[in-house]
């Protein structure tokens, strides 16, 4: 089987101009650092972000907005990270804010072969705008599409060479519904480990939706 | 006794023994320190666990649990842990019996405005738009005027909502109150000291006073 630990520069080169890349994480939890850092210094442009928020000014998402690779976000919480604000306001990247269990689900969909979901979340309010109203059983729902990327960043404890990963307490957030997404998946990890040491019992992502390790 | 404990005490007192509760982040948070002795409550978090304990200090600090505002927590006995589309599976599901939510406004026929303020900073609504659809009861817990001293309980909601006709109680300082779905809104307890005509004149929205209003207590 191809080897799948690389170094991180080589890592994130996957990710070219106009990408959509998502990145795992709540908030500092499971947020791949590491890989946030080290695409903030390459040189590509244009990528759409798509996070369960935008960090704060301590973490590295805040860093990869600030470096202006980034021109749409699409996040359900940027009150921590002043550099969205001020896009929303300066119109420099587009900001679309989807609530949290939408974007989660959206994600799945995407990674799930779905078409879209029927959700009962956004009703009347600035989320249904522009989508598709349909009545089931008498309740309203709105068709949310699903969201892919061309890149996922994901982080986990422990990877074995197979790419298999361990996630430990609400560091699974986003990075295990992302890691089914993406065209290409790359997993920061702390510790990688010969294949059949995890448990597959303790597997949190199996090891066939990621492409590439990266130990920090 | 302050005007937040006061509420949080009285929100406190919503639950039943097994409930599957979702607070937000602020003032719904200090709920967790007054519930009753005699009731398990299993506490919810958007970012993927039931059984969220207290607050992590010291040693207990696991970079890997946190609640929905980021915190370091420790999780109790019989506790578990999910990833964002199943722990969303749980609240848009109907899984959760009550979530506590703060609020900008809230209006008579249970609409509820509490993300955005056309013209200010926006920070974006979070997982608040999934709960309030999701859970089975959405208490909200505020002050009853906002900080210019305004009513907060309106006619008609002015801000971007949140949500729908979603509320069914709101507790406050002041009274508790049912919203009652094509009726309106019903004052079931009032605060010690509070007449019925500070009420009334502290809230914008018609109030029905129900005919079993009690004295609130906490």
């Amino acid at each position: 089987m191809k080897d799948k630990i690389k170094d991180i520069k080589e890592a994130v080169a996957v990710v070219k101009d106009g990408d959509t890349v998502m990145v795992g994480g709540f908030l500092q939890c499971g947020n791949p650092q590491h890989l946030v850092r080290a695409l903030s210094e390459t040189s590509v442009k244009d990528l759409t972000l798509v996070s369960s928020d935008t960090g704060s000014m301590e973490t590295t998402n805040y860093g990869l907005l600030k470096s202006g690779k980034v021109k749409r976000i699409m996040a359900s919480y940027i009150g921590g990270n002043p550099e969205a604000g001020n896009f929303m306001v300066t119109g420099e990247a587009e900001v679309i804010l989807v609530p949290q269990g939408t974007l989660a689900e959206r994600i799945r969909a995407g990674g799930a072969g779905l078409g879209g979901y029927l959700s009962p979340v956004g009703i009347g309010t600035v989320v249904e705008e522009g989508k598709q109203k349909l009545t089931v059983e008498g309740r309203e729902y709105l068709l949310e599409l699903p969201i892919k990327a061309n890149v996922a960043f994901i982080r986990a404890d422990m990877a074995d060479r197979a790419g298999n990963l361990r996630i430990t307490g609400s560091a699974r957030n986003f990075n295990v519904v992302m890691a089914t997404a993406a065209d290409h998946v790359v997993a920061q990890v702390s510790e990688i480990v010969e294949t059949g040491e995890i448990d597959p019992n303790d597997v949190t992502v199996p090891g066939i939706f990621v492409d590439t390790i990266v130990k920090i | 006794m302050d005007k937040r404990e006061i509420i949080a005490r009285r929100v406190a007192m919503e639950f039943q023994d097994g409930d599957v509760v979702n607070l937000g982040i602020g003032m719904p948070t200090m709920v967790a320190n007054y519930l009753p002795d005699d009731i398990t409550v299993i506490l919810q978090s958007e970012n993927g666990m039931l059984g969220l304990g207290p607050r992590a200090e010291g040693a207990q600090v696991d970079e890997n649990i946190v609640d929905a505002g980021g915190g370091y927590v420790t999780v109790l006995k019989g506790a578990s842990f999910f990833d964002s589309a199943f722990s969303f599976s749980i609240i848009r599901g109907g899984h959760v019996d009550a979530t506590v939510l703060g609020a900008l406004e809230v209006d008579q026929e249970g609409n509820l405005a509490s993300w955005m303020v056309p013209g200010k900073k926006v920070t974006g609504m979070g997982g608040a738009m999934d709960l309030v659809v999701g859970a089975k009861k959405v208490i909200i817990s505020m002050e009853h005027l906002n900080k210019k001293g305004e009513p907060k309980i309106l006619r008609k909601c002015r801000l971007p909502l949140t949500a729908m006709k979603q509320v069914d109680l709101v507790v406050t300082e002041m009274a508790v109150i049912a919203v009652r779905p094509g009726i309106g809104l019903e004052v079931l307890e009032i605060a010690p000291g509070v007449e019925q005509s500070d009420l009334i004149h502290a809230t914008e929205a018609d109030l029905i006073f129900s005919d079993q209003l009690k004295l609130m207590t906490v």
